[in-house]
Parts: structure tokens; C-alpha cells; sequence
């Protein structure tokens, strides 16, 4: 099959690869562009561990063709950080141990990125509801909704 | 006593840097994929197979067969009975070719041309089954003590049947495994798996070559729970025997449909028993039957029967009991390790069964619980002392207190009164779990240390991590041994290479084993320091200090600790040790049942409240308490997260995830969308988790407890809670419920309460 060119934009950058029509997003991202901090864990669009965020809203990659982005902003784990400084709600993750084997790390931060850009103040049941789609196996999920308050507080105060 | 910082790979998680196994692609050049083709039948004989059309297809490389293996085609671990081409179809999807394709999409689509011909044999599908057909993979296995005739002269005999259902380990991970030919000549593996000693071995087997031929190296797992204990190997195996064959790098990666169809789960059991209680409500005998669904291959379902064997007591004294123990051979996926490993369910199966002679007796069901405890002084059916036996009467009593357990059942009781269609149920049980691998021989560990000239470190040991928290564990011993920070310590990937004959990491063993093999070099490498410093020092070796990188003595100026290793290395004093534990004490005589298996009990004990809705049979978790023995505590963040992890995982397993295979023996659940994951909604409302104060263990590394295991049986409170709402819908009798409770089985037993009469 003929391969397309795609050119978009990806954490901030310009970017462009070749995909096969049938390709997700989730395959270009990893295979083809190496970036593989994005996980699959269903590759049925149930698990959220593919999360990113495309023109800004929350997607599986898993369930999106990589030719669709053409033109369009795509955000992933990688692009979360500034430099070697971290963002407020991967310190927060860090902090509360909201992490143990980490594979559904990079899904939930995209998630909770997405949540917190949507409602920068969010109840916990909005928390809970918001991430209702990522599964996580490890942790029993009670420190990632922790982690997400915190990080939603701090980025509040680092805001005023 | 300092911290242990966060997860050790945290700001690798967090920013996508931490890589899995198959985050390793991109470095292997011309890669092949490897795509099973899989049997459409539960039972059947291969009668051809047929590859000239896949051959055919454009981008596939080669189809794998039994022809093309040097050794033996076998990747059985204990009995060498699970054949890697098989000319008879063991349960459905079973693997009987690979096709290796220069993509996914090419190995797959030769996959399909494979033709292959079958004659269906009958399957057998069921427990039921398997004891008709007299189908057993092992057993009887007994386990004995005292005379269980006396059940016979009990005021209260009854007799039951308790059905329990298996479980997904759905890591989120799937089965990963890359191998190629290395620079060397030898064989070498990434894989993601738990015991790479295992898959060394058995890639070795596969190819004929000697195991110094093969390495194997795992950077750490998304996830395991046992499932890549020996379910690994298969994998490990065609992708060393495809790199073997084309001198190319093969992956063999599982999707999750894949994984779910093809991998073994944790085991579906049927307990049949009888027993006899006195007035008081103290167990006087008790017999059972357990028999265990093993699916198609041994695995490691001896040990897991065993475990529950042992288990069956949880924290009672069974004075007189009588256990029998068969695995069934049935035509499925070959169930294996998860977290727990039978414990679980022996302890559902005196839960269950003190539940209904409470019910019978009129008692409270904590109230027989308790009447039943261990005290100090007791052993177990097995002949083992319970150590710390009044560890379970202190945690109970505390939590009961910290829970406000008998206000809230009084308050509970008042607000059901008032509701009719919904109920609420509150109860609490207690966990009792051995600790050490239950096959004596696998409680041993190395491990080998490098201190560098400029005293930075390389720990090795053969644990492997799969976000259990090991490395962070082992990183603070390293440290506190060695003196210096945390951040001098590098763990490195867990490798055949650097530390041989390994045990897998499992039975919550891997801090105690390999946490005390690293902190025995550490010891040794500090020492041989010392004597170094003490000269450059100029005192006493005795008075030499190790802190936080500063090596010192009283009144002199400190030294950096990598000052003293260039020192070191100048005097040609070594700078790397290997460490070595064995866990001492240990013992167990399958053929008598008796033995010290276990080198010290993990203690704990949950509240649950639930609330039942009657018209759907829907279930809320309210709040749920738990207290658990971690000892001292190594890292709190991180048995926290075990604690509250295990907890919702057995929360899964007793209440929504239910695996269900068709008449054709076809996995129903084998997905995603299918299988039904704790997730957001089964978080309980309220978490409450909490350590056991003043807890040291003595003899195990740092005073610490394993909790890698135990929080999961902790779950088990939430399924008594459930019965005891179900019970509330009616006159409080007995209440019969297979497990995992989900809410059409709750549904149903809410039914056949209100049929035997609600109350007024
Ligand atoms: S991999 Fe995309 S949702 Fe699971
Ligand atoms: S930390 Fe392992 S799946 Fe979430």
C-alpha cells in the first residue's frame, strides 16, 4: 500500500512521517517516529494507556488513524516536561506514588492534562469520572486521584 | 531511619523514558515479527499442516514448525509437557505454527494461508468434567491432622459446595520478547518476565545449546502478578528458535486478545466440604476436597494446590481436618501463578464456610471468626508453630476499634430497617499468609555489587521489577549498607548474565530474598572499606563511619567515599562482591503434608461495607479499613500502593471479573471490552489504610514483612460484607454464593433470600 506523507505538529515541534494508510496513530507514534513513551495495553480503545491529546482533546491513539492528524496538533507524554523540568502533575505522580510498574503512567498524565486544561478545579468525583477510561492495574487508583487534586491545587497557585 | 524516595523509575515513568520491553524496537534492524496460528478447537488432532501459501505471501519470512527445532520442543517447566508445535490441540487458540513476516501485518496475513487440518476431539470444559472423567494433571495430594471423625458427634454438621471463579492477570503489559543472534555468537533475549533464569533455561532446551549460551535480560515488566512467571517462557522460546532459524531478531509480541486467549490464569476452583461445629461455634472437623481447573499443562499448579492447602486454615485452628487436593486436566489455557497463589482460594473456602455455620449457629459471623483464632502456642495442620499467633487478636481488636466496626454495624442495621430495596452490609475478616516460596528450594538469592573508583555503584541482584517496588527497596538497603546516597546507587536490569540460577521473583519473597543477598555484598564491600579508610584515616577500623557519602571517625576531617574507593583500588583491594541468601529454617515433605514451609506469617485484617441494590443486584463499596503487619516498613509510599493495589485486584476477583468459556471451550472474556477490570467505580468510597505499629520482623532483611501478596485476601471482606446485605433481604439464614459475587449472582441469591422470607 502507498504510504502518505503526514506533517503535523507534535509536542510543540514540527514533525512529519510516512504512515500507511491503515496505521493508528498509536503505531506511527512508536514505530514510525520512535516516540514510545505512549503504550498500548488493549489496542481496543478501553484501556486509556494510548491517551494523547490531539488539537487538544482527549483521544485513545489506539482507535485514530495516523493519517488523520495530518495538519493537527498532536501532545504526548514526551512533550509534558519543559527541558529537564517537570510538570506540576508529573511531580504530583511522582510525589503521591501514583505510579507502580508505570505503563499506565504516560495515559493517565495525558488524561489528567486534558482534565485540568477542561476544569483547572475539579470535585473528585469529576476526577473520577474524567478518568474513568484509563485502567490502571497496580494501583487500586486511590493515590492517582490524589496526585490529580494536589497537581490541580498547585497549578491554581503557581496561577495567581 | 531515612526514606527510600520515590519509585525508583518514577521520573522515567513520567516522562515516557522508562522503557519495556517492547519500547526496544527501533534498535534492532531488520526485525522480524512473529504471528501465531492458532487452533479453532478446544480438543483436536492435527492432522496437516500446510505453509506452501504462506510461504508465498509477500514479507513473510518463514513459518516455525516442530522441524525446524535443534532441541527439544518442549517449554514445560516441570513436567516438559507443553510442546511448543503440538500435534494435538490443547485448549482453543493454542499455538500450533509462528510465521516470522518482515511486519505484523505480513506474519499475520501468512498466519491466516497457513492451512491446517484438524479431527475434533472432545473437549472437557468444566471441574465437573474432569472428576467424571477421572482427569487429573496431579493428586491426590492430602493434608492430615488430628481424627476428622469427629465432625460426626459435632451439635452442627453441614455439608457444601463452594464454586470459585479464576481471574485475568491483565497486566497491562502483554507477553513481550525479543531475542537475536549477539556479537558473540550466543543467544540473547529481552523479554519481559519474572524468573529470567527460567527462560534461559528453556531457551536453551529449545536450541540444545548449554545455558551459558544464552542470556536473558528483563528491564522491568508493566506489570506481572505472577502471569510471567512461566507463562513468559513460550514466548521467549519461538522468539529465540526464529532468530536461531534466520540469524534475524524476532519479537514475539502478544496483543491482548492474544494474551488473554493463549496465556494461563489464576485458577477456578470447586471446594466440596463437610464439617462440624460445636454450640459455641468452635470448628471441631472439618473435610474437603479441593479441586483446582490446572487447563491443559502441569505449570505450577502442584505448588499453588499446595499453598491452598495450607491456607485453608487462614487464621483458625483446625483441630481435626482432613484436606484432599486434585488439579484437574481440563482442555483449556494452563492456569498458573497470580498473586496469592492459591492462598486465596483455601482462605475463601473457611471464610465461606465459618460464614454459614454462623448463620446456622445464630452468631454473629466476626464473632465465630474470632472464637476460632489462633493463639499463641498453636500450630498449624501442618505442623508449623504459629509464630506470632497473637498478632491476629491485636490486629482485629485494633482495627475494630479504628473502623468503629460495632457502631456502624448497630447504624446499619437501623438504616436497612427503613430500606427496603436497598441494603447494607458490614464485615470483617482477618488474613494470615505464609511467606517463602512454597518449593523449599527456590528461597535462595544473588546478587553482585560494583563500586566504581569514583565511588558510584552498580547494584545487580535477580529480582526483577514489575512495579512492586523492588528496586526502590533494594536501592535503600544498598545505600543504608553502604553508607552513601540514594542517588549513588544505580540498579541495574536484571540479567542471566550477571547473576545466575536465579529463583522468579514471587511469593512477595523478592525484597526478602534479593534485598538481604545485596545488603550481604553491601556488607562485605563496606568492610573491606573500612580497613582502607581506617588507614587513610589514621584510626581504629572500629571507629570507621559510613554516612551519606562522608566516610568518618570521631575527630577527623571526613573523607568523600569515593576517595576512599580510588584508595581502595590503588591498595588492590577488590571492589566488587557477590552476595548470597538462602532463607534458613525452611521445610516441606509433600508425601507427609507436614513441615515448616514458611519462614514467618504476613498478618492483616479489613472492614468492608457494601450496599446492595436489589433490583439489579449493582453493589457499592462504601468504605472499606485495613490494617496490615508490613514489619518495618522499607518504603511506606510503596506498600501503601501494594496494599491498596492488592485490595482493589482481590476486590476484581470476588466481585466483577468474570472469565466464562463457551460450550466450544472459546474464552468469552477475552478482551477489554469484555472482561470487567476494577476500575473508577469500584474504588471504594472511603480508603482507609493503615501499618501495624511496633511490628519489627526479626531475621528478615531491615525488620521488614513481604505485602506484596497478602493485601489481596483482604478482599475477601467485601464478598462477606455482600452476604451479609444479601442476608439482610431475609430471615438471616444461610446464604449461598459462588464466587466472583457480581451483581447478577448477587441478584439471584438476594432472590432465593426474600423467598425464604424477609423479614416483617
Ligand atoms: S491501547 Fe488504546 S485504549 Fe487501550
Ligand atoms: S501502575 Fe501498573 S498499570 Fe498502573
Amino acid at each position: 500500500m502507498k504510504k502518505v506523507h503526514v506533517q503535523l505538529t507534535l509536542n510543540g515541534e514540527p514533525a512529519e512521517f510516512l504512515a500507511e494508510p491503515r496505521q493508528t496513530l498509536l503505531e506511527c507514534l512508536r514505530d514510525n517516529l520512535n516516540l514510545t513513551g505512549t503504550k498500548e495495553g488493549c489496542g481496543d480503545g478501553n484501556c486509556g494507556s494510548c491517551s494523547v491529546l490531539l488539537d487538544g482533546q482527549l483521544v485513545t491513539s489506539c482507535l485514530v488513524l495516523g493519517v488523520e492528524t495530518d495538519g493537527l496538533r498532536v501532545d504526548t507524554v514526551e512533550g509534558i516536561a519543559k527541558g529537564s523540568t517537570l510538570h506540576p502533575i508529573q511531580k504530583a505522580f511522582i510525589d503521591n506514588a501514583a505510579l507502580q510498574c508505570g505503563i499506565c503512567t504516560p495515559g493517565f498524565l495525558m488524561a489528567t492534562k486534558s482534565l485540568l486544561e477542561h476544569n483547572p478545579n475539579p470535585t473528585e468525583p469529576e476526577i473520577r469520572l474524567w478518568l474513568a477510561n484509563n485502567l490502571c492495574r497496580c494501583t487500586g487508583y486511590d493515590k492517582i486521584v490524589r496526585a490529580v487534586m494536589i497537581a490541580a491545587a498547585e497549578m491554581q497557585e503557581s496561577a495567581q | 531511619m531515612r526514606d527510600s524516595g520515590p519509585h525508583e523509575s518514577a521520573r522515567g515513568h513520567v516522562t515516557g523514558a522508562a522503557l519495556y520491553t517492547d519500547d526496544l524496537l527501533g534498535r534492532f534492524p531488520r526485525l522480524l515479527h512473529a504471528w501465531p496460528v492458532c487452533a479453532p478447537h478446544a480438543h483436536a488432532a492435527l492432522l496437516r499442516l500446510d505453509t506452501d501459501a504462506a510461504l508465498a505471501t509477500p514479507g513473510v519470512c518463514t513459518v516455525l514448525t516442530g522441524a525446524d527445532v535443534p532441541g527439544e520442543g518442549n517449554t514445560g517447566a516441570n513436567r516438559h509437557d507443553e510442546p511448543m508445535f503440538p500435534l494435538e490441540a490443547m485448549h482453543h487458540q493454542q499455538a500450533v505454527a509462528w510465521v516470522l513476516g518482515e511486519t505484523l501485518e505480513a506474519a499475520q496475513r501468512g498466519a491466516a494461508l497457513v492451512r491446517a487440518e484438524y479431527e475434533e476431539l472432545p473437549p472437557i470444559l468444566t471441574i465437573e468434567a474432569a472428576i467424571a472423567a477421572d482427569s487429573y494433571l496431579s493428586g491426590p495430594h492430602r493434608m492430615v491432622r488430628g481424627d476428622v471423625s469427629a465432625l460426626e458427634r459435632s451439635a452442627l454438621k453441614f455439608e457444601g459446595e463452594l464454586r470459585i471463579g479464576g481471574q485475568e492477570h491483565f497486566y497491562l503489559e502483554t507477553q513481550c520478547a525479543i531475542a537475536w543472534l549477539d556479537e558473540t555468537g550466543g543467544v540473547s533475549v529481552q523479554c519481559s518476565t519474572q524468573h529470567p533464569a527460567e527462560a534461559q533455561e528453556i531457551a536453551a532446551r529449545v536450541l540444545n545449546l548449554p545455558r551459558s549460551q544464552v542470556t536473558v535480560e528483563c528491564l522491568r515488566m508493566g506489570g506481572a502478578f505472577g502471569g510471567k512467571e512461566v507463562q513468559s517462557n513460550p514466548w521467549v522460546a519461538v522468539a529465540a528458535l526464529g532468530a536461531w532459524k534466520t540469524g534475524r531478531p524476532v519479537r514475539v509480541r502478544l496483543t491482548r486478545k492474544l494474551d488473554m486467549a493463549l496465556t494461563g490464569k489464576r485458577h477456578p476452583y470447586l471446594i466440596r466440604y463437610a464439617t462440624g461445629f460445636a454450640e459455641d461455634g468452635r470448628m471441631e472437623g472439618l473435610r474437603a476436597t479441593l479441586y483446582s481447573d490446572g487447563g491443559w499443562s502441569l505449570d505450577l499448579s502442584e505448588p499453588i494446590l499446595w499453598r491452598s492447602m495450607f491456607h485453608c486454615d487462614n487464621a483458625y485452628l483446625l483441630p481435626n481436618v482432613e484436606l484432599t487436593g486434585y488439579v484437574c486436566r481440563t482442555h483449556k489455557t494452563s492456569q498458573t501463578a497470580f498473586r496469592g497463589f492459591g492462598g486465596p482460594q483455601g482462605m475463601l473456602a473457611i471464610e465461606e464456610i465459618l460464614d454459614q455455620a454462623a448463620r446456622r449457629l445464630g452468631m454473629r459471623p466476626e464473632a465465630i471468626r474470632e472464637r476460632n483464632f489462633y493463639r499463641e502456642g498453636n500450630s498449624t495442620h501442618y505442623g508449623q508453630p504459629v509464630k506470632d499467633a497473637s498478632r491476629i487478636q491485636r490486629i482485629w481488636d485494633e482495627l475494630k476499634a479504628s473502623s468503629s466496626f460495632e457502631a456502624r454495624r448497630e447504624e446499619i442495621a437501623r438504616w436497612n430497617a427503613d430500606s427496603p430495596y436497598r441494603k447494607r452490609g458490614i464485615a470483617m475478616t482477618p488474613v494470615k499468609f505464609g511467606v517463602s516460596f512454597t518449593a523449599t528450594f527456590f528461597n535462595q538469592a544473588g546478587a553482585l555489587v560494583l563500586i566504581f573508583r569514583d565511588g558510584s555503584v552498580q547494584v545487580n541482584h535477580g529480582g526483577t521489577e514489575m512495579g512492586q517496588g523492588l528496586n526502590t527497596k533494594v536501592r535503600r538497603i544498598a545505600a543504608e549498607t553502604l553508607g552513601v546516597p540514594l542517588e549513588a546507587i544505580r540498579l541495574m536490569p536484571t540479567n542471566t548474565g550477571k547473576v545466575p540460577n536465579t529463583a522468579p521473583t514471587a511469593a512477595s519473597a523478592g525484597t526478602d530474598l534479593n534485598g538481604a543477598a545485596v545488603a550481604n555484598a553491601c556488607s562485605e564491600l563496606r568492610e573491606r572499606l573500612r580497613e582502607v579508610a581506617a588507614a587513610l584515616l589514621d584510626c581504629a577500623a572500629v571507629e570507621v563511619q559510613f554516612e551519606q557519602g562522608r566516610v568518618s571517625a570521631p575527630g577527623k576531617e571526613p573523607l568523600p567515599f569515593g576517595r576512599v574507593c580510588e584508595e581502595a583500588y590503588r591498595r588492590r583491594v577488590s571492589l566488587s562482591a557477590e552476595g548470597y541468601y538462602r532463607t534458613p529454617e525452611i521445610h516441606y515433605d509433600p508425601k507427609t503434608g507436614r513441615g515448616r514451609p514458611f519462614y514467618y506469617f504476613a498478618y492483616g485484617a479489613a472492614v468492608s461495607e457494601v450496599e446492595l441494590e436489589s433490583f439489579t443486584g449493582d453493589c457499592r463499596v462504601r468504605r472499606v479499613d485495613l490494617l496490615e503487619d508490613v514489619g518495618d516498613s522499607l518504603a511506606e509510599v510503596i506498600d501503601r500502593g501494594q496494599l491498596e493495589g492488592g485490595f482493589v485486584q482481590g476486590l476484581g476477583w470476588l466481585t466483577i471479573e468474570e472469565l466464562l468459556w463457551d460450550s466450544h471451550g472459546r474464552l468469552a472474556t477475552a478482551g477489554a471490552s469484555t472482561y470487567k477490570l476494577p476500575s473508577w467505580s469500584e474504588l471504594p468510597e472511603v480508603f482507609k489504610v493503615s501499618f501495624l505499629p511496633r511490628a519489627t520482623e526479626p531475621g528478615v532483611i531491615f525488620g521488614s514483612k513481604a505485602v506484596g501478596e497478602p493485601p489481596l485476601m483482604l478482599a475477601i471482606s467485601a464478598r462477606e460484607a455482600i452476604r451479609e446485605a444479601i442476608a439482610a433481604f431475609g430471615s438471616g439464614g444461610p446464604v449461598h454464593l459462588d464466587s466472583p459475587a457480581t451483581p447478577e449472582r448477587i441478584f439471584f441469591a438476594i432472590r432465593a433470600q426474600q423467598e425464604q422470607g424477609g423479614p416483617a
